[in-house]
């Protein structure tokens, strides 16, 4: 008893690191539901010029990135805008946005990419799902 | 370290104060002053001004804490010259246009392993002294301890999407990428907490509040929260329906330091009266009335029903720029005006009304600043959530707001290179 009360705060540190990485393990093979979609190459490319053009300064993925432009999730699944419209953005800039100087291979991925994202789920929660907790429920799969 | 770290500063707020500019006239600007190099650039400095800060008065923190017998200079030498030869080399990157990374780790992932190396030698410095001494900590040594353990967990996380297995899985990717960013946030703010702590037992002389089972408590609450509160940046994911139920409940438990904070107003007067004209104790009451406005933000922001909201909003700006400046830059500047202060007995008594108007107004400034943003949010998400309207139209209504934040900003920002510049003429007696 007098050695669990000496070491009683090396015991919870050691609790707290155990928990970190079960529940890191946890998050890592179970945290994105039964979402099992894998993005082929052509997306995986198209994600690689959003980093290297650093797209999320300006722009968010599910509110996550830079305010200065729109939020890109669901921005191919907008009835208003084209994929023809979108693809001329991307290329040519508009005034706010600076002209990248894209190929047609990499404008083309780009738009692979932004196509996955969209079928991955919505970025905007009703307040109707709202429960009486303050939380809410969500379908973990857009293709439910 | 720390004159490196308040030039660093210095970049943050004069590329902050652009950018705020320049996103009202992109047309003119965009050629020149493009957002996408401005941004990285005010947020990596930002960030590492926190670290460069911390670590730097953490080696002489260290050093008084611990007593080694034999100073080793070496692995201190070679881990900060790692550390801003790789900040330079970041910050050139973004201006030269080299990106490749992750939201505010924007810089080509290569520049992962200098920083990783040099925070290994940090720790192995850290932990060499730490071992050498042995027997009980006070709490701000675990905070300490917490933050560099933590830090080289949650940035190697960051990076994890390196691997494919992590990126072909949007939603996993999404889901770890904030998982890692929301705790190293954590881990930053156990450093800078830690120093704040330590400060005020040098402050008040009284060691003992360092070893009391309440400050362990809220020590142990604060780790609890850095491996379990992130996932309100990711509520709005279609990830499992329990990372955002954990991350809810965890994100409550922060109720008990809001309360405690209120309960200790009384005790906080007459500390205050009995401090008020040491200098770094200023700065650390400034961080305390930041602490207690932020973390009541946050824990509404935690909330799944009011984060539909203000997710994706400039409530978030507000929530970031409250605690980066409000509460780790006044932590930051009170470290570093009480080291100066050691090396130069005179310096406080000669810039006292400037230290004091600059301390003033920059908090000043920021209030408007971060009330300004939250305004700005408030109308943001009302707009997109309750009326469904446009981005563009949304940020209509938004604009004469973010003049008031970027005014405000002028003037925070002029203020607190005021402060660092006081700091940085300052010499060794």
């Amino acid at each position: 008893m007098l050695l669990i009360k000496h070491y009683i705060y090396p015991i919870i540190f050691s609790l707290l690191i155990v928990s970190y990485v079960i529940f890191s393990a946890t998050i890592y093979i179970f945290g994105s539901g039964n979402y099992q979609i894998k993005a082929d190459e052509k997306v995986l490319a198209g994600q690689e010029i959003w980093q290297q053009k650093n797209c999320q300064a300006c722009h968010q993925i599910y509110g996550l990135g830079g305010y200065m432009g729109p939020d890109l999730t669901n921005v191919v699944s907008d009835k208003n805008k084209s994929e023809q419209y979108l693809k001329m953005i991307i290329q040519t800039g508009t005034i706010r946005m600076p002209k990248f100087n894209f190929s047609e291979e990499q404008a083309d991925q780009i738009m692979a990419f932004l196509k996955h994202v969209d079928g991955s789920g919505s970025t905007s929660v009703s307040p109707e799902k709202i429960d009486i907790f303050g939380n809410y429920t969500l379908a973990e799969n857009k293709h439910e | 370290m720390l004159r490196f770290a308040l030039i660093l500063l210095i970049t943050a707020l004069s590329v902050g104060v652009i950018a705020a500019f320049v996103f009202f006239d992109l047309g003119t600007f965009k050629q020149y002053l493009p957002f996408y190099k401005l941004r990285p650039l005010h947020v990596s400095a930002s960030v590492f001004w926190i670290f460069t800060a911390a670590q730097g008065g953490l080696y002489i923190y260290a050093n008084d804490y611990f007593k080694p017998e034999k100073e080793s200079k070496t692995l201190i030498n070679i881990s900060s010259t790692i550390w801003i030869i790789t900040t330079i080399l970041i910050l050139a990157s973004f201006v030269l246009g080299n990106f490749g990374g992750r939201e505010y780790w924007e810089f080509p992932p290569v520049f992962a392993i200098p920083i990783l190396i040099s925070w290994m030698l940090f720790a192995i410095h850290f932990f060499k002294m730490l071992f050498k001494k042995g027997g009980k900590f006070p709490v701000y040594v675990w905070m300490w301890s917490t933050g560099i353990i933590f830090f080289l967990l949650t940035y190697t996380e960051a990076n994890l999407w390196m691997i494919p297995w992590f990126r072909e899985n949007i939603i996993r990717d999404i889901t770890v990428q904030w998982k890692a960013n929301g705790a190293i946030v954590g881990s930053w703010n156990q450093l800078v907490y830690g120093t704040a702590f330590y400060l005020m037992v040098k402050i008040s002389g009284d060691e003992s509040v360092a070893f009391k089972w309440q400050s362990f408590f809220f020590y142990f609450l604060g780790l609890t929260n850095l491996i379990f509160n992130w996932g309100h940046h990711v509520y709005n994911l279609p990830a499992a329906n329990w990372v955002r139920t954990i991350s809810y409940v965890i994100s409550m438990t922060e109720w008990i330091i809001l309360i405690n904070i209120m309960q200790s107003f009384k005790a906080k007067l007459s500390e205050a009266k009995k401090f008020a004209n040491i200098i770094p104790y200023r700065f650390l009451l400034a961080s305390e009335i930041w602490i207690f406005l932020n973390l009541f933000l946050a824990i509404l922001m935690s909330i799944p029903a009011i984060n539909i909201y203000t997710h994706g909003t400039h409530i978030t700006v507000a929530h970031a720029m409250g605690a980066t400046i409000g509460i780790n830059t006044m932590i930051l500047f009170a470290s570093i005006f009480y080291i100066f202060s050691k090396y130069n007995n005179t310096f406080i008594q000669k810039n006292r009304i400037g230290i004091n108007i600059g301390l003033w107004a920059s908090n000043i400034s920021l209030l408007v600043f971060w009330i300004a943003l939250i305004v700005a949010g408030i109308i943001k998400g009302y707009y997109m959530v309750s009326q469904s309207m446009s981005f563009e139209i949304s940020m209509q209504h938004v604009r004469p707001l973010l003049w008031v934040f970027a005014i405000a900003g002028v003037f925070l920002a002029a203020f607190l290179i005021f402060l660092s510049v006081i700091l940085l003429k300052t010499k060794k007696q």
